[in-house]
């Protein structure tokens, strides 16, 4: 049984452009990763302004990925809304919401519905009445603009929009770190890593201890963890801002240096050898702590595996989808291993996409197609045209892999089909060392099965 | 079932929050008539489960047809969202299309928000005729297509004239109605005035349709499977596994199945107008649900072959689980269950539940209207508000050459007393007295009535599931069955009886407390001993 339309199929057809028909996207839309991005603060209610719907979406994609309560509220705008506009809409949920809910902070997102017929959210709101201690911050989240990825970024600008303050003359040795749109597990592991180079710092958003909270045998609506809202006042006098990934977290970056006068660094997310190493020599740099040797040992301890797993990696043929960040920093890691990336593709818009991955594969020598703005369709006719030997992205890579008969190394957002990926973290040389673990195993697997019983090797 | 008092739960509200509230609650109360508010406004800032019209239309209804390109005009999240979610299955048909697992939109931006659409939309129709040849094509607008007015009608219009397939256009803006079920209601009038009866085909005996199926987890194929055992026909299913030249022939059955109320009534009386089609309200999940749905539909027919071949297949499907049945119903007895879920769903699970020894002792609808709840007596009373009017109502009438008497209008009489013939009585008729109903559950009323209630199970979507699994509540999603099904007709039973006992009696609930947390652990000489229970 096959559940692909047949012109694709068998079919070898010429590769069409498309100018308008997305198929199978590589991307979703803002108010999503604005929903994300808001769940890092700790005690915020993430309230969707718009019709029910987006919300509902987003809060049931996002339990799906992360398999833990999500809530977000919404405007649930009808028709009336729509024609004269949602004020008295957002107005009603932020009584609603600080009664019954009782959030520190309500962090409103638009729609395209709400962006469309042009409610003013700063106006709407400074017309609110909100109780003693309480805030309301928003982003304007269109979804017709960017991706879920735009739409966490504007996420984190209107945090320091709406929160951070400088206080004259007043620096902290406190270093800013902005993670981007990845795992809770992930975010654990910077903190971490910045712990062990006696970086005192903020992190925000912090997802971890929100969306993969304990079970208890209680429901807790506000979990733990999250950055404060005290601590994101404070970002504005912090010393400097590190911004991990350049499309989730350079425009929070810059809009604290254009608010607060914080200086912005923006470098790659750390996956892989390179791009952490370069974290700690930018938090080295800025702090003057050395690089201790705890770190030295767990990056060694990568290198070693390298060396030792490099043949099954060499000269194999890989495809990358999924978040540009991500993208990128991965990219950058395959080709350490000595793979191949011979495609290499997003979902969300963005020319700076194609230049950075493009200058990656020169340096390494390496020809690959590199498509920003692209979706699913296209990665499997560039497939079908000349095929790889594994696929890294999302679960909904799951169809070309199935069809093409090729191994999938899940990585990114979302993971719908498979549980604890959110639990571990891909960054740092400790993710490192996970991804050598599954994309090795996954050609290990796919070698064994392919292999007949008489030749199948006990040993390496 | 408990003592618990609906004023407490409503408590918290702010006051016109707490009125409005009120009147979606009650406590089942046996012989008595009551009355429950349902298909009203969502209350902003309240956090509803409910999604919207365009998830109604395109995501339920149309989204299971499954050799139709259905293409989504909007930015990119709309499509996206609806994309594989619903686990609709669907095995390819003779032509070989199946696009069920693509997902189609235009992905606008900005200029077109500004500019308009149209243009683009027109393009995206020409490049998915190129690309996949389909033999129809859905259009669905989402909410800034309304807003800046693109007339997806008219390039409906122009590209059927062009490609000379269907192209069928839905007005199912996400803000319009109150929630999903606006969108059911578009979907079914755009089927009914422009797909059923396009097409004919030659029938056998004991045809029938099946509405309100939309083969989540293979469901309708269990479904399917033990009615062409009997020796019925499956004419088409609406819409799950369903190919569009099925809906085009479905005026051409001997009956109408309703099995989702909710999603669907609106054709199923349009079927009996237009084409003289009665509509049996069915359920085919749980045991005695399916065997007194294959009964009734044994009457209708009234054919002593078919009647005895009912109770012969009745009876080799009941001796083929009796097995399996006894050894999960031991493990569930006695248990109870919540429930909240769909606008049929919470309903049909009862009997289910029941068949393996739960009783369900809360219950409610999403997306539910008065008559889900209270039987179709209701309909005349229920006041069109604003939001409803926004639908437009399709009037249909005979059509005089396909229109046929199925059954002679003095036997239908006769019938009607019978069975469940163009009746549905609703879910408050079924439940116990000092059962809780309830209508659009939140999620602070979910988190109250399940810390008072603490049922055994909780079956829901995936939304509130983990809330339930935080508290240590086994949740079971019942939109999408988390990975299994089916769990309809005789099979699908044991396969929910097998999911259900696993999940309240999975070791790992006992792992919750850490062991010292346990009291008599700080006792010495406690380490190391026995288990403590």
């Amino acid at each position: 049984m096959s559940n692909t339309a047949v012109n694709i199929k068998g079919k070898k057809k010429e590769i069409q452009d498309r100018s308008s028909l997305v198929v199978n996207p590589a991307k979703t839309c803002q108010p999503i990763g604005a929903m994300y991005a808001a769940l890092g603060i700790n005690s915020c209610l993430p309230h969707s302004h718009g019709s029910q719907g987006c919300c509902s979406y987003h809060r049931m994609h996002l339990t799906r990925h992360f398999r833990d309560p999500i809530v977000a509220s919404t405007s649930s705008f009808t028709e009336g809304a729509s024609v004269f506009g949602g004020k008295s809409n957002l107005k009603t949920a932020a009584k609603n919401i600080f009664r019954i809910y009782d959030p520190e902070v309500i962090a409103v997102s638009t729609t395209c519905l709400s962006e469309t017929i042009g409610d003013d959210m700063f106006s709407i709101i400074s017309d609110i009445d909100i109780p003693e201690g309480k805030t309301i911050i928003y982003a304007n989240t269109p979804s017709y603009i960017g991706s879920h990825i735009t739409g966490f970024a504007n996420m984190v600008k209107g945090m320091v929009n709406c929160l951070s303050e400088k206080k004259e003359d007043y620096v902290t040795s406190d270093i800013n770190i902005i993670p981007g749109f990845v795992n809770p597990a992930d975010m654990r592991e910077i903190k971490r890593i910045t712990k062990l180079m006696k970086v005192p710092y903020t992190l925000f958003p912090d997802t971890s201890g929100v969306v993969d909270s304990p079970m208890t045998g209680k429901y807790e609506m506000y979990p733990e963890g999250g950055v404060t809202v005290e601590e994101l006042k404070n970002t504005g006098n912090a010393k400097a801002t590190i911004a991990l990934g350049s499309f989730a977290s350079a425009d929070g970056a810059y809009e604290l240096e254009k608010k607060c006068d914080v200086i912005p660094y923006i470098l790659k997310t750390p996956i892989g050898v390179q791009a952490t190493d370069q974290y700690l020599m930018q938090l080295s740099k800025i702090t003057g702590e050395d690089v201790p040797a705890s770190l030295e040992i767990e990056r060694g301890q990568v290198v070693d595996i390298m060396t030792d797993t490099h043949f099954h990696f060499h000269g194999k043929r890989v495809a990358i989808f999924g978040d540009p960040d991500i993208v990128i920093s991965m990219t950058e890691f395959v080709l350490s291993l000595g793979m191949v990336p011979a495609y290499v593709l997003t979902g969300t818009p963005g020319k700076a996409f194609e230049k950075e991955v493009k200058s990656i594969l020169e340096t390494a020598g390496v020809e690959g197609k590199v498509k920003a703005s692209a979706d699913l369709l296209t990665l499997h006719e560039w497939i079908k045209d000349q095929p790889v030997d594994i696929l890294i992205g999302n679960t909904y890579g799951k169809y070309i892999a199935k069809e093409e008969d090729l191994p999938l190394v899940r990585v990114g957002f979302p993971i719908l089909d498979r549980s604890v990926h959110s639990y571990l973290p891909i960054v740092g040389y400790r993710g490192a060392i996970r991804l050598i673990e599954m994309i090795s195993n996954a050609l290990l697997d796919r070698q064994d099965r392919d292999t007949d019983l008489e030749d199948m090797e006990l040993v390496m | 079932m408990s003592d618990l008092k609906i004023d407490k739960i409503i408590d918290a509200y702010p006051g016109k929050t707490m009125k409005n509230r009120k009147s979606h609650i009650i406590r089942k109360e046996k012989g008595k008539k009551q009355n429950i508010d349902a298909n009203t406004r969502t209350i902003p800032g309240i956090i509803s489960n409910r999604g919207c019209c365009y998830a109604g239309c395109k995501g339920v209804v149309l989204g299971p047809i499954k050799d139709v390109v259905h293409l989504v005009h909007g930015p990119i999240g709309c499509s996206y969202y609806a994309w594989g979610t619903r686990r609709n299955k669907g095995r390819s048909s003779e032509n070989g299309k199946n696009y069920l697992n693509y997902c189609f939109s235009t992905d606008m931006q900005d200029p077109d928000i500004v500019f308009g659409g149209e243009k683009k939309l027109r393009k995206a129709i020409d490049e998915a005729v190129e690309i996949f040849e389909p033999d129809a094509i859905t259009i669905s607008a989402t909410c800034p297509v309304g807003l800046i007015g693109d007339d997806i009608n008219a390039v409906a219009a122009e590209a059927q004239e062009e490609y000379g397939i269907p192209v069928l256009a839905f007005n199912c803006e996400g803000y319009k109605g109150v929630s999903q079920s606006a969108g059911h209601h578009i979907a079914n009038n755009e089927l009914m005035e422009h797909v059923v009866g396009t097409k004919e085909r030659e029938l056998g005996k004991y045809a029938i349709n099946i509405l309100g199926e939309y083969n989540i987890g293979g469901d309708g194929w269990e479904i399917s499977r033990v009615l062409e055992k009997i020796g019925y026909q499956v004419n088409a299913i609406l819409t799950g596994d369903s190919s569009f030249g099925d809906i085009q022939a479905s005026h051409a059955s001997d009956l109408n199945l309703v099995q989702c109320h909710r999603s669907i009534n609106y054709i199923a009386e349009m079927y009996e107008t237009k084409y003289g089609i009665p509509w049996l309200k069915v359920n085919f999940i749980g045991i005695t649900a399916i065997i007194k749905t294959l009964r009734d539909m044994a009457k209708y027919f009234d054919a002593p072959q078919l009647t005895a071949r009912t109770e012969e297949v009745i009876a080799e499907e009941l001796a083929d689980i009796k097995e399996a049945l006894d050894k999960y119903k031991s493990l569930c007895e006695g248990k109870t269950a919540c429930l909240f879920v769909g606008g049929s769903r919470a309903h049909h699970y009862q009997v289910l539940f029941k068949d393996i020894g739960i009783d369900t002792i809360m219950a409610g609808y999403e997306f539910g209207h008065r008559d889900d709840y209270e039987g179709r007596d209701i309909i005349p009373d229920i006041k069109l508000t604003a939001d409803d009017r926004n639908i437009p109502e399709l009037e249909v009438e005979k059509d005089e050459k396909r229109y046929r008497l199925r059954v002679p209008a003095d036997r239908m009489e006769k019938l009607k007393d019978e069975i469940n013939l163009g009746n549905y009585e609703g879910l408050i008729s079924d439940m116990e007295d000092g059962d809780i109903v309830i209508d659009d559950l939140n999620h602070y009323e979910t988190e109250v009535l399940l810390q008072a209630l603490k049922p055994s199970v909780f079956g829901s979507g995936v939304k509130d599931k983990y809330v339930a699994q935080k508290m240590g509540i086994f949740s079971k999603q019942l939109h999408s069955y988390d990975y299994s099904g089916p769990y309809a007709g005789f099979r699908g039973a044991i396969n929910f009886a097998r999911d259900i006992s696993a999940g309240i009696n999975s070791p790992t609930w006992s792992y919750i407390k850490p062991p010292w947390k346990y009291d008599d652990l700080a006792l010495e000489g406690q380490l190391g001993g026995d288990s403590y229970e």
